[in-house]
C-alpha cells in the first residue's frame, strides 16, 4: 500500500511560460478563425458552450482529488442523479429556474451526506475511496434506472430555442446560455475560495491538513463542504448537458470521460486549468470533428484522450500542475 | 500449510465439473476467467506499484487476437491462447514505455484512456474488426472444454507467476513499489522492470480476454470490454487486497459470482436492482475491509499465530 501513501511534495506552482505562450497563441488562432469563416464561429461557440460543460464537471473532480487525492469516478452519476431530481421537481409543478436553484441546494446536501457516510469511514485508503466511488457510480445508475427508467425524458428547455443572427453567425440562445450558467458558477466558486473565511478554511483544509486542525479549522467538516460543492458543480453541469443529450441514465457518462481529460489536461490540482482544459477540449473536438473527415464520432473518445497522453508525455503533471519533487 | 490449501483447492477444482451442471460451470469458467486477469494486474499494482485502470483493454486486444487468428487464419482456438499472450505482452510493454514519464494518479488515467479508446477502434474499424456486432470464432466449444482450458490456463500463470514473484524479479518489483529512488540506487533498472512488469501484466490480461470471449461463444464485441470490465478488475484486484496472492481467488470468486447472486436477490424485484445490489455490495466490502480480503487473511493469521503462541505459554 505505501505506492499509495501521500507523497507531499515541494511546490513550484502555476503555468510555465510556454504553456501561457501556446495558450494565447491558440486563442489568437481561434479570433481570427471566427472573424475569417461563419462555420468556424458557430463551431468555436458550440465547442465552447460544450467545452464549459467538462470545465464544470472536471472543476468538481479536481475539487475533490484536491482535499482527498482521489478520482471520484460517481461524479457524472451524481449528476445525472441530480438532475433526475430536478426533473421530479418539475414534473410537481415548479417552475424550471426554482428548481434548478432546489435542486442544487439537494445536491449539496447529498454530496455532504455521501462523504461522511461513504467516504470519511476510509478516507486513509486512496485505493479503498477509488472502489467506493465506483461502486457508487453502480449503486446510482440502479437507482435512478429503478425509479425513473431507462428511457429518454425531457425536460422544458431552458433557454428556449431562439437563434440569434450576427453578421451571418448563427448563435443558438441555448448555447450562449450555457455557456454563462457554467462560468458564472465557476466565478462563484472562485469568489467563494478566494474571498471568503470558509473559502480560505477549505483550502487550509486540502492543502495542509495538519496545520489546518492545529488552527482551528474542522478539516473534516470543511472536506464534507468540498464534497458538496463539487456536487452542486456536477448538479449544474447535469442541468446544462440536458437541453442537448435529454435525460437518460447515460447522459453523464461519456462527459465524465471527457472531464477526466479536462481535469487532468489542466494538471488535477489547478481549478483554472480544469476551466481551460474542459473549455480547450471542447472546442478541438468541436473544429476536428468540422475539418477532418478521418476524426468521425466514434473517434471523439480517443482522440480525446490521444491528445491527453500527447500532453502528458511532454508534460507529466499536466499544463498547469506542480513539479512533483520527492524527498527520500 | 500453504501447499496444503493449494493441493486441496487444486483437488476441487479438478473434481467440481463432475458435480455441477453445464450452466454453473459456464460461471465457474468466469471465476477463473477474472482469476487471471486480476492476479496480473496484482502483478502490476500489487507488487510493483503501478496503478492500472486499463486492463480490459489488454482483455480485448487478446480476446481481438483469439478471434481475428481464428476467424480469419482458422488457427487452432488453444494455440490462439499462447499467441495472444505475446501479443499482448509485446502491447503492454509498448504501453508501458510512455508510461515510465508518467506515476500514480496520472498513470492510473492514462491506462484508463486506454480502456475507453480501445472499444472504440472496432467500431472505426469495422471493416476487418467487424464493428458493434463484433467478430465470431470459426466454431465454437463446449462448456466442459471451456472449463478444463481456462482453469489450466489459470493453474499454469498462477504458478508462472508465483515463480516469478517469489524470485530476483519479484523483489526487485517490491523494491519499485517500497521505494522507486531506494530500488534504483540498488542497482535495479527502472525502465527494464517497470515495462517488463507492464508487459506480464497485460499478457495475462490478454489470456483471460481470449478465454473470455470463447466463454461468450466465441464472439468479440465491443461493448464487452466496456469501462465497466476495466473497473470490474480494479474492484476485484482491491477486493482481493492488492500485493498478496491468496487474496486473488477469493476476488475473483467475488466479480464472477456477484452478478449471478445480486440478480437473484428479490429486493427491488426490477431487473435493474442487480446494479443495486451489486454496487452496495461493493461499497459495503470496502467499507468494511478497506485493505481486501488479504487484509481481512492477515489479521485472522495472526491472531491465529498469537492464539497458538498463548495456548503453548499455558500449557
Amino acid at each position: 500500500m505505501v505506492a499509495f501513501a501521500k507523497q507531499k511534495s515541494a511546490v513550484t506552482t502555476g503555468a510555465s511560460l510556454p504553456v501561457l505562450l501556446a495558450l494565447a497563441a491558440a486563442a489568437a488562432f481561434l479570433v481570427v478563425g471566427s472573424i475569417s469563416s461563419s462555420i468556424f464561429a458557430q463551431q468555436t461557440v458550440a465547442g465552447l458552450a460544450q467545452g464549459a460543460i467538462f470545465g464544470s464537471l472536471a472543476l468538481a473532480l479536481v475539487l475533490i482529488y484536491r482535499a482527498t487525492e482521489v478520482i471520484n469516478f460517481a461524479q457524472g452519476e451524481l449528476a445525472m442523479a441530480t438532475t433526475y431530481i430536478a426533473y421530479q421537481l418539475t414534473l410537481w409543478g415548479l417552475s424550471y429556474w426554482l428548481s434548478f436553484f432546489l435542486t442544487l441546494l439537494i445536491a449539496f446536501v447529498l454530496g455532504a451526506v455521501v462523504q461522511v457516510v461513504f467516504i470519511r469511514p476510509i478516507q486513509h485508503s486512496v485505493i479503498a475511496v477509488v472502489i467506493v466511488t465506483v461502486g457508487m457510480f453502480i449503486l446510482i445508475d440502479g437507482l435512478v434506472t429503478w425509479k425513473w427508467g431507462a428511457d429518454l425524458k425531457f425536460m422544458k428547455a431552458p433557454f428556449g430555442n431562439t437563434v440569434y443572427h450576427a453578421g451571418g453567425v448563427a448563435f443558438s440562445r441555448q448555447d450562449i446560455g450555457v455557456l454563462l450558467v457554467s462560468i458564472l458558477s465557476v466565478i462563484l466558486l472562485w469568489v467563494l475560495f478566494q474571498f471568503t473565511k470558509l473559502g480560505l478554511a477549505m483550502r487550509a483544509a486540502a492543502l495542509r491538513p495538519a496545520a489546518a486542525a492545529l488552527v482551528g479549522v474542522r478539516v473534516n467538516w470543511m472536506l464534507a463542504i468540498g464534497w458538496g460543492l463539487a456536487a452542486v458543480l456536477g448538479a449544474v453541469a447535469g442541468l446544462m448537458t440536458e437541453p442537448t443529450q435529454f435525460l437518460q441514465p447515460t447522459m453523464m457518462q461519456a462527459i465524465l470521460l471527457y472531464a477526466f481529460a479536462a481535469a487532468v489536461l489542466g494538471g488535477l490540482e489547478s481549478p483554472a486549468g480544469a476551466v481551460i482544459g474542459g473549455l480547450a477540449l471542447g472546442v478541438f473536438l468541436n473544429l476536428i470533428g468540422q475539418y477532418v473527415g478521418f476524426a468521425t464520432s466514434e473517434l471523439r473518445l480517443p482522440i480525446a484522450f490521444a491528445v491527453l497522453l500527447i500532453v502528458l508525455l511532454i508534460k507529466p503533471t499536466g499544463l498547469f500542475g506542480r513539479r512533483q519533487v520527492r524527498r527520500v | 500449510m500453504k501447499y496444503v490449501v493449494v493441493a486441496i483447492a487444486a483437488a476441487v477444482v479438478a473434481l467440481l465439473p463432475f458435480g455441477l451442471s453445464g450452466y454453473h460451470q459456464g460461471l465457474a469458467v468466469y471465476v477463473a476467467i477474472y482469476f487471471i486477469a486480476i492476479f496480473g494486474l496484482n502483478i502490476l499494482t500489487g507488487y510493483t506499484g503501478q496503478i492500472s485502470i486499463g486492463h480490459g483493454a489488454f482483455m480485448a486486444i487478446g480476446g481481438y487476437a483469439t478471434v481475428i487468428l481464428s476467424h480469419d487464419h482458422h488457427v487452432n482456438l488453444i494455440a490462439t491462447l499462447p499467441l495472444a499472450f505475446a501479443i499482448t505482452f509485446a502491447c503492454g510493454v509498448l504501453v508501458g514505455i510512455p508510461a515510465l514519464r508518467l506515476s500514480g494518479v496520472y498513470l492510473a488515467l492514462a491506462t484508463f484512456a486506454l480502456a475507453v479508446s480501445v472499444p472504440q477502434l472496432p467500431l472505426k474499424f469495422s471493416k476487418y474488426l467487424g464493428g458493434s456486432n463484433g467478430l465470431q470464432t470459426d466454431h465454437s466449444v463446449s462448456h466442459l472444454w471451456l472449463y478444463g482450458v481456462s482453469w489450466s490456463c489459470a493453474a499454469i500463470l498462477f504458478v508462472a507467476g508465483w515463480l516469478l514473484l517469489r524470485g530476483r524479479i519479484g523483489r526487485a518489483f517490491r523494491a519499485i513499489r517500497d521505494s522507486e529512488l531506494a530500488a534504483a540506487s540498488s542497482g535495479v533498472s527502472l525502465p527494464i522492470y517497470k515495462t517488463f512488469a507492464f508487459g506480464v501484466s497485460a499478457a495475462f490480461a490478454g489470456v483471460a480476454g481470449s478465454l473470455f470471449v470463447l466463454a461468450t461463444n466465441g464472439y468479440a464485441q465491443p461493448n464487452e470490454f466496456g469501462v465497466l470490465l476495466s473497473l470490474k478488475i480494479l474492484i476485484g484486484a482491491a477486493v482481493a487486497g492488492l500485493g498478496s496472492l491468496w487474496g486473488v481467488a477469493i476476488g475473483a470468486v467475488f466479480i464472477g459470482l456477484l452478478p449471478e447472486i445480486s440478480a437473484s436477490v428479490p429486493l427491488i424485484g426490477s431487473s435493474h436492482g442487480e446494479d443495486v445490489v451489486f454496487g452496495l455490495i461493493v461499497i459495503l466490502v470496502m467499507l468494511l475491509l478497506p485493505n481486501g480480503f488479504a487484509g481481512l487473511l492477515r489479521r485472522v493469521d495472526s491472531s491465529f499465530k498469537t492464539a497458538i503462541k498463548s495456548d503453548s505459554q499455558a500449557s
